[in-house]
């Protein structure tokens, strides 16, 4: 078991909600960026990374521009896994990273596993990777112990979420609006209900994500997953200079 | 040629998205098999294409060029549909399957404006709402375009991340898709996307090479030696090329934006400088750098500045089918001057690439070109790149 199913068995006899944060690897600065994963850490249970891409067509403008920052400062999928080396010499919380396919694809598929796998990654989530696709990069995972962490969204039919839950070898990766990436004032009114529907045919753990910018939303939703994704909001903390121990912390009070 | 069930020719093609669109590429993928063998689709597409788009267009022989260049010269005249290039096929063929799912939105992404305009024309006529994403560069060099879909009554969203280019409103129209996927048809217009648009793009502007083969057949019978046809996403050549496909002595050349010239870093030729890759839902031939990330490009003509190209002509590509070369824009300049002065046919920027490549073609065969567009939409343009003597 990989440090994420570790967390995801243990939290669960517990009955203890997660936090993950996304972060836009090498934003707001490559130099820099050590400290935010640490004092990330110090509040996630998880850390995402993104792998900036020069196309993200499945995020909101503040993911477009904290990907851009990252790509004119040269950040590349290497770079991200010399990050992830350098950060496990300090931390043990686990790490996915997130990367549209094409980066993962140029850099070869099974390269890129093992390599990942060295740097210590827990889990992979390939936004632009449906079922029909993952066959590749599923048994690349495998091979290398690194969870694959599918995504299921309010536009599935509950019959192709249950396929896709059973390929997860984490968490499933809920959508909570259908849209891109992005702060929201509120997420889906049918998502409780699909939550639940999902819940009673999947044993995976369910996290939502996409929209998710508050302690409010996570109190609103907690009784129906087992955790949380916050990028957006967390990225234009960053963005903007503030804090982010007291954002997050905040955050972390509303699970 | 017929993709696998998962939408891959050879190894190109599939559907990569975001889950969140994936109900909505299937429901087309069902519906496009339903209705493309449907005898009443089939009629009423017909019916559109011949009383509206003008179908079918002239398989013109052009004699003053053709002696110039000691070749025999064909033009498959798509500019002579309505509204001046092939897009029109295309956008007719996806707004009535789009109405048979319900549809009442169209989203598309163009960068000459060409396939704006088809798309805007066939939404005026069918009574949707229409929105267009186009980069603020090309809205700056086919403005005439932009007016035409506004009068049109569409809405064209200017995109200002990236390159400004088609391949970011591309980026834009698939966000706006994303959000909106219920209401919402992504009218695609070349043969890119996830599967089934490549297959389904290249079905309806396959009318392009069935009427050309006939028309050729019965003025010189015999078949060509040379297909010839520009390629941004590659819609018109794979049009004029699948109904040759099984005809091993015709040759394909799919003529690629050369822009400054490839080694310069500005130009437009996928598939001659790319590396395999995945952009914008399928697996094809992609300009990127090491890292994986997307280059931006060059072309004089905006409808070619695309750093993709379709996975059909990936895999012609790899299997030998067809050959991808290139023209500068010098070049493709030159090919509009001389198509206009010979033979009193303005073309579009696009199809002056394929013009300009007959240069090069030996002695004594027998060509046809893909005349895809008329060029009135690039006066502005010629105005700044060609001077006239008065
Ligand atoms: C006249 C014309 N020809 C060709 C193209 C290139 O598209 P494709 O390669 O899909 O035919 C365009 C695109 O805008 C166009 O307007």
């Amino acid at each position: 078991m990989n440090k994420l199913q570790k967390l995801l068995v243990e939290s669960k006899s517990l009955n203890r909600k997660l936090l993950s944060i996304f972060l836009t690897a090498g934003f707001p600065n490559p130099q820099t960026f050590d400290k935010v994963l640490l004092d990330t850490a110090a509040y996630a249970d998880i850390i995402e990374l993104g792998v900036p891409f020069s196309d993200p067509v499945a995020d909101g403008p503040t993911i477009q521009y904290s990907s851009q920052k990252a790509i004119e400062k040269g950040v590349s999928l290497h770079d991200v896994l010399s990050m992830l080396k350098n950060f496990r010499k300090k931390s043990s919380v686990p790490v996915v990273i997130m990367s549209y396919s094409n980066p993962v694809y140029r850099y070869g598929v099974e390269r890129f596993f093992r390599e990942a796998s060295s740097a210590g990654l827990d889990g992979i989530i390939l936004p632009d990777v449906p079922y029909e696709e993952r066959c590749p990069y599923i048994s690349a995972a495998r091979k290398y112990e690194i969870s694959y962490i599918p995504i299921v969204s309010l536009t599935t039919s509950l019959n192709r979420a249950v396929d896709i839950s059973g390929t997860s070898t984490g968490f499933v990766y809920v959508t909570a609006v259908t849209g891109v990436t992005g702060v929201r004032k509120s997420v889906s009114r049918t998502l409780p209900c699909f939550l639940k529907d999902l819940k009673s045919r999947s044993n995976k753990p369910i996290f939502v994500g996409f929209g998710i910018s508050s302690r409010e939303h996570i109190i609103g939703l907690k009784n129906f997953c087992d955790g949380f994704i916050v990028g957006s909001a967390v990225i234009e903390v960053i963005r903007r200079g503030k804090n982010i121990s007291k954002f997050l912390e905040n955050l972390r009070s509303g699970l | 040629m017929v993709p696998d069930k998962n939408g891959y020719f050879g190894g190109f093609g599939g559907k990569f998205m975001p889950e969140t669109l994936m109900f909505a590429v299937q429901t087309l993928e069902r519906v496009y098999h339903k209705f493309i063998q449907d005898k009443e689709f089939r009629k009423e597409l017909n019916f559109y294409l011949n009383t509206y788009a003008g179908r079918p267009t002239p398989l013109y022989f052009a004699p003053n060029l053709s002696k110039k260049l000691k070749i025999k010269i064909y033009l498959k005249r798509e500019d002579l549909c309505h509204t001046g290039s092939h897009k029109i096929n295309n956008a007719l063929g996806q707004i009535l399957l789009a109405k048979k799912i319900g549809k009442r939105r169209i989203i598309a992404e163009t960068g000459a404006g060409q396939h704006g305009v088809a798309v805007a024309t066939v939404s005026a006529l069918f009574g949707m709402k229409c929105a267009i994403y186009m980069g603020t560069e090309d809205i700056k060099r086919q403005r005439l375009n932009v007016y035409r879909m506004k009068l049109l009554g569409a809405e064209v969203v200017p995109v200002e991340s990236g390159t400004r280019t088609l391949k970011d409103a591309i980026n834009e129209a698939l966000r706006d898709w994303v959000t909106n996927v219920q209401t919402t048809h992504y009218l695609l217009g070349s043969c890119l996307g996830p599967h089934p648009y490549p297959v389904m793009v290249r079905d309806f502007q396959s009318v392009i090479g069935r009427e050309a083969k006939t028309q050729f057949l019965k003025i010189e019978r015999k078949l060509p030696d040379y297909l010839v046809a520009c390629v941004g996403g590659g819609s018109n050549a794979i049009g004029l090329f699948s109904p040759f496909y099984l005809d091993k002595s015709v040759r394909f050349v799919g003529v690629e934006a050369g822009g400054c010239g490839l080694n310069t870093g500005f130009h437009s030729a996928t598939l001659e400088k790319g590396k395999p890759g995945i952009l914008h839902g399928t697996k094809s031939y992609v300009l990127q750098d090491k890292k994986g990330q997307i280059l931006s490009t060059h072309s004089v003509s905006a409808g070619l500045d695309y750093p993709g190209a379709g996975p059909e002509h990936s895999f012609y590509k790899d299997t030998g089918r067809a050959v991808y070369v290139s023209v500068t824009d010098k070049e493709a300049l030159e090919g509009f001057r001389t198509l206009s002065e010979t033979e009193g046919i303005i073309p579009a920027l696009e199809s002056s690439h394929a013009v300009a490549y007959l240069k090069k073609i030996p002695k004594h065969k027998t060509v046809i070109v893909c005349l895809s567009g008329r060029g009135d939409k690039d006066m502005e343009q010629a105005v700044k790149y060609i001077k006239i003597n008065e």
